[in-house]
């Protein structure tokens, strides 16, 4: 009988038993999460460090850094400008072609296609994402070069040039934005779509007027994604857009990105503690700064217009 | 639109040994049924019988999902919506969808309802339009104060009026409800079928419904539905009447069983 009691007793028992499996991989997540947010956090730190040792420099300060238009840094001129232009030259005639093209094809794929179509187009778009950047930069400067040559004239477009380069840089992101912004159309219900359909909608209204708006933030996402990808985006202009800054908004000559320059001084013989070699630090933190500035503008934008559906 | 000769037709819709298949599979057989005017006709049956995919058949709806297709006529007003020159956006103008889920669109409530109406090119008074409609589904006056809020903030009984209110927006001829209230409570469901009462002097309702009781209490006409065949069963309506008729004196034994509650 007091067996009995004691074995009732003990099955019933409530009290907390160590699972030593979920803790080590709790700690293991932990670990992990912790790890990458402190990989940031290292990089921003390297990057603030170098940069701040490059304006503490003779002859350097960050107004006349931010206002000049000329980069020598043989001669102490340090003006970001004509690094600026240029990358935003290169991004905007890459977004030109990747986001209304890249929104079609996703639009496309999505709302239209069979699905035969659509399981043979993304692995083609896809194996697109998957070629390097470098042969990239040479379909630019041996096809798309030559080919704005033909039309616009020799005499007009240089050998180097920031057009060439924007647009092959357009056809690099084309695959990324259409994929994201795909995921986000095909996540939108179909109850929502068989609601249009049902009050007597056609196709094009359905995806553009109920769809798209209501999947607007993950495009957003894409296009600042992409965005970020263009503005950091390294071989295909160092390859294609011309080696030298240059002051100019003129898509056909050549003229020298921030990535595009941090690559040929960093591929010199640069020796540690120079000023070149603080300021492609300056230059990183430049970019790093930008993009950071985009996704903040671009989520509160989201938060705006965005269409919540649950 | 053909009509015939210059009567008005008694029946709106007609089906004329009506087969629907998903890919090979023949889920709906044999379906002949005459949908009156002005009067709400229910579809009734066990899961899986195909109402509503008979329901969906009749503003082509199905063919939204590939691989569906049918056999036999749907006639709407003396016209088959599924001849070939027919528009399945222009059929669905007409015969209006009201769904299980309620599903207004993430846009204002307002919104909801000019949406619809823009699409067709409604040019008239839209504030007089979006109160009459919202008037006619009986949500007016819960929502008049805060028309410009989204159609998700309000209650799930709500939404489906909201979403009755949009279908009506545009004057179908028919109004189509693939169980519209059985995501609702007894209260918002009670509601709904007052509302199908009121809108009956000016729509065609036809309504797939699980709950006997709202059939009984709700419609005119009744179709008994049921799988029926040997082997690969397919679905089909096995009774079709007054729903009085149906629920007291069946012809079927099988309608009898179901709606005695002795299976389903």
């Amino acid at each position: 009988m007091a067996e009995l009691t004691e074995k009732k007793l003990s099955t019933m028992s409530l009290r907390r038993r160590p699972r030593w499996g979920e803790t080590i991989i709790q700690g293991l997540l932990f670990f992990s999460g912790f790890f990458s947010i402190f990989i940031t956090f290292g990089i921003v730190y390297e990057l603030g460090k170098e940069a701040l040792l490059f304006f503490q420099m003779p002859g350097v300060d960050l107004l006349s850094t931010i206002t000049t238009t000329e980069w020598k840094p043989h001669v102490n001129k340090f003006g970001i400008w004509p690094l600026l232009t240029s990358t935003l030259l290169t991004s905007t005639i890459a977004m030109t072609i990747a986001i209304p093209l890249g929104m079609s094809v996703a639009i496309y794929l999505s709302e239209y296609a069979s699905p035969r179509v659509r399981s043979t187009l993304k692995p083609i778009l896809e194996v697109l994402a998957g070629i390097p950047t470098i042969v990239y930069g040479y379909f630019a400067l041996t096809f798309m070069t030559p080919l704005l040559r033909q039309i616009f004239g020799s005499d007009v477009v240089q050998i180097y040039n920031t057009a060439s380069a924007g647009l092959v840089m357009g056809i690099l992101i084309l695959p990324l934005i259409t994929s994201m912004t795909e995921d986000s159309l095909s996540a939108v219900p179909r109850s929502l779509r068989e609601a249009a359909y049902g009050m007597g909608a056609t196709k094009l209204e359905v995806a553009v007027q109920i769809v798209v708006p209501a999947a607007l933030s993950g495009i957003a996402a894409a296009i600042i994604v992409g965005i970020s990808r263009a503005i950091g985006e390294t071989m295909i202009v160092a390859v294609a857009a011309g080696a030298g800054p240059n002051f100019t908004l003129n898509p056909f000559i050549g003229a020298e990105t921030i990535t595009g320059h941090i690559v040929r001084i960093s591929g010199g013989d640069l020796s540690y503690d120079s000023i070149d070699y603080n300021s492609i630090f300056a230059l990183g933190l430049f970019l790093f700064l930008t993009t950071l500035v985009l996704n903040i503008i671009s989520q509160a934008i989201v938060r705006r217009f965005r269409e919540v559906y649950e | 639109m053909m009509t015939n000769n210059n009567s008005e037709p008694k029946y709106v819709i007609e089906t004329q040994d009506l087969e629907i298949y998903y890919g090979d599979f023949k889920a709906v057989t044999n379906v002949n049924m005459k949908i009156e005017h002005n009067k709400i006709t229910a579809i009734i049956g066990p899961s899986g019988c195909g109402k509503s995919t008979l329901l969906r058949a009749f503003n082509r709806m199905n063919e939204l999902y590939a691989g569906t297709s049918i056999k036999g006529n749907v006639i709407f007003n003396g016209q088959d919506i599924y001849a070939k020159e027919v528009d399945p956006v222009e059929v669905r103008y007409r015969i209006g969808m009201v769904f299980q889920k309620p599903n207004p669109f993430p846009k204002s409530i307002y919104e909801n309802i000019a949406w619809t109406a823009r699409i067709h090119g409604y040019k008239g008074n839209m504030d007089e339009l979006v109160e009459s409609s919202l008037q006619q589904a009986a949500l007016w006056d819960e929502v008049k104060d805060k028309l410009h809020q989204s159609g998700l903030s309000l209650s799930g009984g709500q939404q489906q009026r909201l979403c009755i209110a949009r279908a009506i927006s545009i004057k179908p001829e028919v109004i189509l409800m693939d169980e519209p209230a059985s995501a609702l409570d007894p209260i918002a469901t009670l509601k709904i079928e007052e509302l199908m009462q009121e809108l009956k002097k000016n729509y065609t309702i036809t309504i797939v419904t699980h709950n006997m009781q709202q059939a009984a209490r709700a419609s005119d006409y009744t179709a008994m539905m049921m799988l029926s065949g040997e082997g690969e069963r397919s679905g089909t309506v096995i009774e079709f009447d007054e729903t009085k008729k149906i629920f007291t004196r069946p012809s079927d034994k099988r309608t009898e069983d179901y709606v005695t509650g002795r299976f389903g």
